[in-house]
C-alpha cells in the first residue's frame, strides 16, 4: 500500500459503497440448492474427481489407476474403440458423455496419507465441482475418503482397496467397491495353499501395520488355521519401510516353514526381495521346503520383485491375461493407448468409472441417492470378471477371486503370473452382517 | 483500541480486514478462466489458512520470543484433534465444547512434555520434543489403535483410542449424549454452532466470479481473529517482556535473580494450547483425526512457516502459514497438462522445453519451490516476508517523505 487513506470519512464511504453492491448483486445460496444435490453439473459438462496416490509407496499403482481413468474418459467422450463399452451387458452409454454431458475431470495426490487424501478430494469437491470422487490405493485413505464423501454427499467409487472394512464396519450408503477384499482372498486361497503345501504347516506373517494389513492378515490366518495350519508369529511393520532384513532375519530364528507377507506395492517388492536374499526360498523347516505366500498379488509388483516372485501364491481381482471378451476388449484398448497391459488396480478403476457413469445414464440423474439406487442389487457382465452382482447390502461386488502363482518360465516382461484356479463367486460370498458397521442413509448434500 | 497503542491497531484492523475479505481477496480471476488454477478462495484451503495461522501464531510465541526451538509442536496438533473428536463422538457436535476439550488436552500434555524437555535448552531441547512428538505418533498409530472393547463387541473403542492409520472417525453408533445421534435423514451429523454447520455455505455470483462464504472459514477466522489479539497482549505484556529477555541473555536473568523456568513452561504451555486450538479447529471442520498430523514433518511445517514469515514478528507467522498452504494446496495440482495448456502458443519444440524447465518445479515438486524460497528468504530476508514487506514500505515511505517535505507538511512516521 503506497497511500493509505484510512479516515473515519474514507472507511465510512467505501464501506456503503461496498454494502450498496452487496445488496444489489444476484445472490444465491447453495445451501438451498437448485437441483437439491451437491455440485450439481449445470454447464455442458460433468467434473469427476481423480484421487490417486501420486507419491509414497502405492505410487505405481496409482499411475497405473489414472491411465485408466483417462481411458475412460475417453471411452465415455467417444473416444478410442470404446473399450469395454462394448462388451458391458448395460448397453445404456452411447459414446456422448454422461447425460449428454461431456465428461472433464481433476486429479489430485493422496500421498497414501488419510489427511493428505481428505485435503485433496475436499478441494475437488470445493473447488473444482466433482460430482463424484474415486481412486484410492490404500484401505485406510479410502475409508477415511469415503466418509468425507458421506458427509459432502457426493459419489465415493472406491478404487484399489481391499480391506474388508471398506464394505465392512466403515461401509457408507455413499461408496461402492468393484475390487474384492481379504475374506474373499482367504477363502479362495486357502484351499490351494493346502493342496500344494499340506495342512501341517508353521506359518510366520509379516503385515503392513494399517488397515488392509489388519483384515488381511485376520482372513488368512482365520482360513488357513481352519484347515489345520499353525500360526507362530505375526509382526507388524511400519507402511514407510523400505527395508525388512530386521523383520526377515527373526523369521530364521522361528520354527515356521511358511512365510506369508500381507504386503502390497512396494513394501511387498522390498519384503520379498530381502527374503529371497536371506535364502528363504532354499530353506528347508521341519523337514518341508520354506515357502512364501503374498495374498494380494498385481502384475506391477511382480514386476518389481523380478525373478523372486516364481512359484509363489496369490490371489488377485483380474489379470490381463484372462480370455474373455471384456478381458481382451480393455487389454486392446489400454495396450493401444500406452503401450503395455494394464494391471488389475487400473481394470478397478476403469470398470468403477463405467459403473458409475452407466448408474448415472440409467437413473437419469446425477443425484447420489438416485446413482446409489440403480447401483445396488445391480447384475452386471462383460467387465471381465465374469457375471457380477453388486450386492445392496454393503455395496460390494461378488464376483470370481483368480488365485495366481508367479511364472517359471515368463515369455515377455509382462507375462509374470499364471492363473491357478478361478475361485467361483459362491466360494466367496459371505453373509453382509458378519463384519458389523451400518450403510445409513444417502446423503445428496447440499 | 481495546489496550493496544496506535501501531498495534492498526495491525489488527488489517489482518481484521484481510481475514473478514479473504473469499474476495483469494479469488481474484473469474471462474473457468486459465488463472481460476490459481484461486485460493475455496472453504477448505481458506480453513487451512486461518488454522494453520493460529498454529504458527502459538508457536512463535514460543520460538519467537523466548527462542527455544521446539521441534515436536505438531503432537499438541494432534492431541487437540483427538480431543475434538471424542467431543463430537461422546458429548455431541456443537464446536464450543470440543474445542474447550482440545485446549484443556494439550495444555496438560504440554506441562508434562514441557516440564521435561525445558530442563535442557538449544538442541538438546528440540531433540527432546522431537522424541516427545514421535513418541505421540506411534502411539497414536498404532499402540492405542488396537481393539479395546473386545473382538466380538462394536462399541466406541473397536479402533482403539486413535482408530491407527485410518484416523479416528465418527460413527453412527456413537453416544452423542447432548446432541442427536443421527440426523432425521439417519446420517452422522456434522460439527456446527448451535445448529449453524460449519460445512454450510453461501456463493455469492458476480459476473465470471464466484465467492464462497463458508460458516466454517468465518467461524474460525474469529478464533483466529481472538488468538491473534491475545498474542499482541501477550507480546507487549511484562510477562512478553521476561520472555525476551530469556532469548536475549538467560544468564543475565538469572544473576539478577530471577527464575526463568516458571516462565518458559507457562510460554511453552501457552503455545501448546494455542496448537491444540487448532488441531480441535481443524477436527471441527473435517471430522477426521489422523496420525500424520503428529509426524515429525508437521512439526517441521510450523518451525518453517514462523521462519518464512518472519520469527519473533507478530504477523509473520500467519503470512508463512498462508504462503506455505498456498503453495501446498495450489502449486501441488498444477500438472504437466495444464503447464502444455499455458505454454500452448509457443512453438511446439520451445513448448515441451519451457514446460520440461517448469515442471519440476509443480505438481508433487512443489518442496523443490518451497525450498528454494525458503534458502532466498533466509539468505536474503533473515526477518521474512515481514522484513520484505518493511523493506518496500520503506521505499515508497521514503519517496514519501520527500514528497511531504516539499510540502512543508509534517505527519507522524508510521
Amino acid at each position: 500500500m503506497s497511500k493509505s487513506n484510512l479516515t473515519r470519512r474514507g472507511l465510512i464511504k467505501t464501506g456503503a459503497v461496498a454494502g450498496a453492491a452487496g445488496l444489489t448483486l444476484p445472490t444465491y445460496l447453495r445451501a438451498d440448492g437448485h437441483s437439491g444435490f451437491t455440485n450439481a453439473p449445470t454447464g455442458s459438462t460433468v467434473t469427476l474427481g481423480f484421487n490417486v496416490p501420486q507419491s509414497g509407496p502405492y505410487a505405481d499403482e496409482g499411475a497405473d489407476e489414472l491411465r485408466a481413468y483417462e481411458l475412460a474418459v475417453e471411452h465415455l467422450n467417444g473416444g478410442g474403440d470404446g473399450g469395454l463399452l462394448n462388451t458391458f451387458s448395460s448397453k445404456a452409454l452411447d459414446g456422448t458423455g454422461i447425460l449428454g454431458k461431456k465428461v472433464e475431470y481433476v486429479t489430485g495426490d493422496t500421498q497414501t496419507k488419510s489427511d493428505a487424501a481428505r485435503a485433496s478430494a475436499r478441494s475437488m469437491i470445493e473447488k473444482d465441482g466433482a460430482i463424484m470422487i474415486t481412486g484410492g490405493s490404500s484401505s485406510g485413505v479410502a475409508v477415511a475418503v469415503q466418509a468425507l464423501c458421506q458427509e459432502a454427499g457426493v459419489i465415493f467409487m472406491a478404487g484399489l482397496t481391499h480391506s474388508n472394512d471398506t464394505t465392512g464396519k466403515d461401509k457408507k450408503a455413499n461408496g461402492f467397491r468393484h475390487f474384492f477384499n481379504s475374506y474373499m482372498t482367504g477363502a479362495a486361497l486357502a484351499p490351494v495353499l493346502a493342496n500344494n503345501y499340506g495342512t501341517d504347516r508353521k506359518a510366520y506373517h509379516l503385515t503392513a501395520d494399517y488397515n488392509w494389513g489388519y483384515t488381511t492378515e485376520e482372513a488368512v490366518r482365520t482360513s488357513t488355521e481352519a484347515m489345520g495350519w499353525e500360526t507362530v508369529g505375526t509382526v507388524l511393520t511400519p507402511l514407510t519401510q523400505t527395508d525388512f532384513s530386521s523383520y526377515i532375519a527373526p523369521v530364521l530364528q522361528s520354527d515356521a516353514d511358511v512365510l506369508v507377507l500381507n504386503h502390497y506395492g512396494g513394501n511387498m517388492v522390498n519384503s520379498l526381495t530381502n527374503a529371497v536374499q536371506f535364502g528363504l526360498r532354499e530353506r528347508v523347516a521341519n523337514g518341508k521346503n520354506f515357502e512364501i505366500v503374498v495374498p494380494l498379488y498385481s502384475r506391477l509388483m511382480a514386476k518389481g520383485a523380478g525373478e523372486n516372485v516364481k512359484g509363489i501364491f496369490g490371489s488377485t481381482n483380474w489379470h490381463w491375461s484372462l480370455q474373455d471378451e471384456g478381458s481382451k476388449a480393455f487389454v486392446k484398448s489400454f495396450g493401444t493407448k500406452y503401450g503395455f497391459p494394464p494391471s488389475q488396480a487400473a481394470h478397478t478403476c476403469y470398470v468403477q468409472a463405467l459403473l458409475y457413469a452407466d448408474a448415472v445414464q440409467r437413473a437419469g440423474s446425477f443425484n447420489p441417492c438416485a446413482v446409489g439406487e440403480a447401483l445396488k442389487d445391480f447384475s452386471f457382465d462383460g467387465m471381465g470378471n465374469g457375471p457380477t452382482l453388486y450386492r445392496g447390502e454393503d455395496h460390494q461386488c461378488f464376483k470370481d477371486v483368480l488365485v495366481v502363482k508367479g511364472k517359471e518360465n515368463p515369455t515377455s516382461e509382462f507375462d509374470l503370473l499364471e492363473i491357478v484356479e478361478i475361485t467361483p463367486v459362491e466360494q466367496v460370498t459371505y453373509d453382509a452382517s458378519i463384519f458389523g458397521g451400518e450403510l445409513g442413509a444417502c446423503n445428496p448434500g447440499a | 483500541m481495546l489496550g493496544l497503542n496506535k501501531q498495534d491497531t492498526r495491525l489488527l484492523l488489517l489482518v481484521v480486514i484481510l481475514t473478514m475479505a479473504a473469499p474476495f481477496i483469494l479469488n481474484p480471476f473469474p471462474e473457468g478462466s486459465a488463472m481460476a488454477q490459481f484461486n485460493a478462495g475455496y472453504p477448505d484451503l481458506m480453513q487451512r489458512f486461518v488454522i494453520f495461522g493460529i498454529f504458527a501464531i502459538g508457536f512463535n510465541i514460543l520460538f519467537g520470543l523466548t527462542g527455544y526451538l521446539s521441534f515436536g509442536h505438531a503432537a499438541f496438533l494432534g492431541i487437540g484433534s483427538y480431543a475434538a473428536m471424542w467431543m463430537f463422538k461422546v458429548l455431541g457436535m456443537n464446536v464450543l465444547p470440543a474445542l474447550a476439550l482440545s485446549v484443556i488436552m494439550s495444555g496438560i500434555f504440554a506441562v508434562f512434555i514441557g516440564y521435561i524437555s525445558l530442563r535442557r535448552s538449544g538442541i538438546y531441547f528440540s531433540i527432546l520434543t522431537l522424541a516427545f512428538a514421535m513418541m505421540s505418533y506411534s502411539l497414536a498409530y498404532s499402540v492405542l489403535a488396537t481393539d479395546m472393547d473386545g473382538p466380538d463387541k462394536q462399541g466406541l473403542l473397536q479402533k482403539g483410542l486413535t482408530g491407527g492409520e485410518t484416523g479416528l472417525q465418527l460413527t453412527l453408533q456413537d453416544p452423542r449424549i447432548l446432541g442427536q445421534q443421527t440426523t432425521a435423514e439417519g446420517n452422522i451429523p456434522v460439527p456446527s454452532l448451535f445448529g449453524l454447520e460449519m460445512r454450510s455455505a453461501a456463493e455469492l455470483n458476480v459476473g465470471d466470479w464466484v465467492f464462497t462464504f463458508s460458516a466454517g472459514y468465518y467461524f474460525a477466522a474469529f478464533v483466529m481473529l481472538l488468538s491473534f489479539y491475545l498474542s499482541i497482549r501477550i507480546f507487549r505484556s511484562p510477562f512478553g517482556l521476561v520472555l525476551k529477555s530469556i532469548k536475549s541473555n538467560q544468564q543475565r536473568l538469572n544473576y539478577t535473580g530471577m527464575n526463568p523456568k516458571p516462565y518458559m513452561l507457562a510460554a511453552f504451555v501457552i503455545s501448546g494450547m494455542y496448537a491444540g486450538l487448532a488441531g480441535g479447529l481443524m477436527a471441527s471442520m473435517d471430522p477426521l483425526a489422523g496420525p500424520e498430523r503428529m509426524f515429525w514433518t508437521a512439526s517441521g511445517e510450523v518451525v518453517l512457516m514462523t521462519i518464512l514469515g518472519g520469527v519473533g514478528t507478530l504477523i509473520g507467522p500467519v503470512l508463512g502459514a498462508g504462503a506455505i498452504k498456498y503453495m501446498e494446496n495450489i502449486l501441488s495440482k498444477i500438472n504437466s497438462d495444464i503447464l502444455h495448456t499455458w505454454f500452448a502458443f509457443l512453438p511446439d519444440g520451445l513448448e515441451d522445453f519451457v514446460v520440461a524447465i517448469i515442471y519440476p518445479f509443480i505438481g508433487k515438486g512443489w518442496h523443490l519451490t518451497l525450498g528454494i524460497i525458503f534458502m532466498l528468504v533466509v539468505i536474503f530476508l533473515p526477518g521474512g516476508l515481514v522484513q520484505g514487506g518493511q523493506k518496500i514500505a520503506g521505499m515508497f515511505r521514503g519517496k514519501k517523505a520527500a514528497d511531504e517535505k516539499a510540502d512543508g507538511k509534517t505527519t507522524p512516521a508510521e
